[in-house]
């Protein structure tokens, strides 16, 4: 374990802070998971922060001039370089406390936010540099599996069979075509201290995560999986319903890498059918039982691998 | 004062950042900003230069963290070329609309296809637009003096804009040249520390980079144009003050021999010795020929400019980037479009020349100087044209 | 017909530096709850306190009051109902917005 986060007890149903570093009167939609995704991660991290955003959804919903939704310090500068942006302010801190025009002592987390295609697709330069940079730095993907802000187009976190205004279905296709990218693997490979996935449905885990990323010295890569009514013809009062869902079909596993080291956080013994989260949700409407066969095998085979990883190490 | 000895103007730039005492550079190496980014890491390496040295993964990105840097407080600097240049363009318009004062040096090259890592100015004129104080150096003293007003400028509290200094790729950027490099306590006795008037700080939070929807957009717009043709006045003050500390002056536009020039030649970065020695044989000649050379190029200095051509009848800019299709090189166009209003205007060709490294030679700027002059009685045929190309 | 400058916020001159918010979590000025069409009903006889509600509330729209319980603020609740549907004591019922 890191020693790091030897002294962190964890948050409990019972200490949760108070400050709610993220305001309402935001513009998100009715249910919006990603923005409650943001608002928990800010809820752990505190008030001690500088936040990058990169452009999508959260930066939208959170800055329309004259408002801001952000009570900590903020900066939005373009879609694809939240990690770059983020890596000048920690490197700018870094010089600041050393020629003594910080204060020394004073902690700082700096935090990036970005969706699926500002990480996965756009962004997934700027971040891989920042990792192997070793900036002390949190990265969170908020991924709703498409990019909503400019109305639902694919992305590479979009999965297998999922209907997006660039993945019509349609006689030739059956939605998108290709399977979900594994951006956390993609972060792990970069050998930083933390790497973890959570979702808002796990409150507590989700906080806990957020929190040790931003205890671990170095980058530290969450994931966070955000149910988004709009972007998947959802009900937004099952947001929650769908996140479990997700945990609870093995679509959507929590876990964590710890210096390489792989830790499944909730293992799922009893799966449910990944059918019952599909359903839910218009945007796999469309497909066929053998479509959703073909997903039940591929999502079993990834908890296999994934089970291997944790324990053959 | 400090000594005057040989150096390479990279590494004499370099040494002037130093003595800015930047905190954190990001750069992404190309050809030729080179020299630069290597010996600032140096400087770092071996503890000359307390800063943070940020060796990103591409010059989006260097820019990327140049405004994360600066927007926390720390003085900030960077340095490209040509294709790393227009890789940063999406971000320079967001650098001055967020008054992030980013110095770049800029060592001027062509822009690919075909790839040329020689000297034009392609890359810097494509940016033509970003809002960004830019200045084009004519030699390795002037490339450092202008490093230290760069900054002095772009962090006074009244511009707060990000600033371009220009340096010809190569031709100066690898000159070996004697350059004086002012002791360390006038060099902070012309920059006072940076203090931005917002920063990034959990103390006193705020949010930069909202949304602008559209009944704020035109209006911040607007604010931030004025903002900066204001940074004019600063600019000069700032030449002013260079002067009375280190004994050289420096104005937005300057002339050689235009007393009673009839053919003047405008030029901008380095070709200016070439030019002159052109101009001085075409006088011995007996041609009234004289040379205006721009050093600032935004704001663009529009009265300095009116008042330099004064009386010209014809002036012959040298662009040294195409613009295709347009009615003339860029400047060309800014220049013709500057003199429009002016009663008794010069007219204007455009010549293209020294494209991708191709020299411009002293009998090059004699063969557009007599074109300007039998232009003056034969109008040209097309808008503009290319000098030094082989038929 | 008015000008398209009519519909401004504000004069440029008054445009904050860099067109910057330096007034931090002023969106709670922004009032949400007129999205709504439906709104959560609390049974305080059903509640246990535990604050499902409130953590999942994407606003958020909960404060808690002296007695511990969680009170919705309809100047921000959109009614989503994501509360309702995670309240392990089926607490709050949702209902149709009266217009
Ligand atoms: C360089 C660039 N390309 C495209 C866009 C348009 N754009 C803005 S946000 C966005 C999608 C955002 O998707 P994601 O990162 O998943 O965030 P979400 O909105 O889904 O939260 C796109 C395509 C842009 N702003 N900049
Ligand atoms: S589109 Fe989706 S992610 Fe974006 S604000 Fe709406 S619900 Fe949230
Ligand atoms: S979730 Fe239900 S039981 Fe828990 S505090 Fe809210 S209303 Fe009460
Ligand atoms: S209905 Fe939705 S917005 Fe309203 S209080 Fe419940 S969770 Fe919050
Ligand atoms: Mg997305």
């Amino acid at each position: 374990m890191l020693k790091e986060l030897a002294k962190f007890k964890g948050f409990s149903a019972k200490n949760l802070p108070k400050e709610e570093p993220f305001a309402p009167g935001h513009r998100a939609c009715q249910g919006c998971g990603e923005v409650l995704a943001l608002r928990l991660a800010l809820k752990a991290l505190g008030m001690n922060v500088i936040a990058v955003s990169a452009t999508g959804c959260m930066e939208i919903i959170s800055s329309p001039f004259p408002y801001t939704s952000w009570r900590v310090p903020w900066i939005h500068i373009a879609f694809e370089n939240a990690a770059a942006v983020a890596s000048g302010v920690e490197a700018a801190l870094k010089a600041l406390k050393r020629k003594g025009r910080f204060p020394k002592n004073r902690r700082v987390d700096v935090v990036a936010f970005a969706g699926d295609g500002g990480t996965a697709d756009i962004g997934l330069q700027a971040l891989s540099g920042a990792l192997e940079r070793g900036h002390d730095f949190v990265y969170i993907c908020l991924d709703n599996e498409a990019y909503m802000n400019t109305g639902v187009q694919r992305s590479g976190c979009t999965p297998y069979g999922a209907m997006t205004t660039t993945s019509p279905p349609g006689e030739k296709s059956i939605g998108q075509m290709t399977w979900k990218k594994n951006v956390p693997a993609i972060a792990a490979a970069h050998g930083i201290p933390y790497v973890a996935t959570a979702t808002p449905a796990f409150f507590l885990d989700l906080m806990n995560k957020v929190k040790k990323a931003a205890l671990v010295n170095g980058p530290a890569y969450v994931h966070i999986y955000s149910p988004c009514p709009t972007g998947w013809g959802s009900k937004g009062e099952d947001s929650i319903r769908l996140a479990r869902l997700a945990v609870e079909t093995r679509i959507f596993p929590l876990y964590e890498v710890i210096e390489g080291k792989y830790y499944i956080t909730r293992k799922v013994t009893k799966p449910k059918p990944v059918e019952e989260y599909l359903k839910l949700q218009r945007r796999f409407r469309h497909l066929t039982e053998e479509h959703i066969r073909e997903i039940q095998q591929r999502v079993d085979a990834e908890y296999e691998r994934l089970l291997r990883l944790a324990e053959c190490l | 004062m400090g000594k005057r000895i040989a150096k390479e103007v990279s590494i004499a730039v370099a040494e002037a950042v130093k003595q800015c005492r930047v905190d954190v550079i990001a750069a992404y190496p190309i050809t030729p900003q080179t020299h630069i980014v290597e010996h600032l890491s140096e400087l770092v390496a071996n503890g000359e230069l307390d800063a943070e040295y940020i060796t990103v993964e591409s010059e989006h990105s260097a820019i990327s963290a140049c405004l994360g840097s600066v927007a926390t407080g720390a003085r900030t600097f960077t340095s490209t070329s040509a294709q790393g240049l227009a890789l940063m363009h999406e971000i320079l318009f967001i650098t001055s609309a967020l008054r992030l004062p980013v110095v770049m040096v800029v060592a001027n090259r062509a822009l690919s296809a075909p790839i040329s890592i020689w000297n034009d100015h392609a890359d810097i004129m494509a940016q033509r637009d970003v809002g960004w104080i830019q200045t084009f150096a004519e030699n390795g003293q002037e490339a450092v003096d202008l490093v230290y007003h760069a900054f002095r400028v772009a962090e006074d509290r009244r511009v707060m804009f990000p600033a371009i200094v220009n340096i010809d790729g190569f031709t100066l950027s690898h000159m070996i040249e004697p350059i004086e490099l002012p002791d360390q306590e006038q060099v902070d006795q012309y920059l006072p520390p940076f203090k931005p008037r917002y920063k990034l700080d959990p103390r006193k939070p705020i949010s930069i980079g909202p949304v602008g929807i559209p009944e704020i957009y035109t209006e911040a717009k607007k604010a931030q144009d004025e903002a900066f043709k204001n940074a004019y006045r600063v600019i000069i003050k700032a030449w002013d003050e260079f002067e009375k500390i280190f004994g050289r002056r420096y104005r937005p536009v300057e002339t050689y021999r235009m007393e009673d020039a009839e053919v003047a030649l405008l030029i901008m970065g380095s070709l200016a010795e070439t030019a002159m020695t052109a101009v001085d044989r075409m006088r011995e000649a007996g041609k009234k020929v004289g040379l205006v050379r721009i050093r600032l190029w935004r704001p663009f200095p529009l009265r300095d400019f009116v008042r330099a051509v004064k009386g010209v009848k014809m002036l012959a800019v040298v662009d040294r980037a195409l613009s295709p299709g347009a009615t003339g090189g860029p400047v060309a166009v800014e220049v013709r479009s500057a003199l429009y209003q002016v009663p008794g205007r010069p007219r204007v060709v455009s010549f293209i020349a020294g494209l991708g490294g191709r020299d411009v030679t002293v009998e090059d700027f004699e063969e557009m100087a007599d074109k300007a002059y039998f232009y003056l009685k034969k109008k040209p045929k097309e808008s503009y044209e290319m000098i030094g190309v082989k038929e | 017909m008015p000008k398209g400058k009519d519909t401004a916020l504000m004069s440029w001159k008054e445009v904050p530096f860099g067109c910057y918010i330096l007034e931090p979590g002023n969106s709670v000025k922004f009032k949400t709850g007129d999205w709504r069409s439906f709104r959560p009903v609390l049974d305080k006889e059903k509640c246990i306190k535990c604050g499902q509600c409130y953590i999942m509330c994407p606003e958020p729209a909960y404060e808690q009051d002296e007695e511990g319980y969680y009170i919705v603020n309809l100047t921000y609740c959109k009614g989503c109902g994501i509360c309702a549907s995670v309240c392990p004591k089926g607490a709050i019922t949702m209902v149709i917005e009266e217009v």
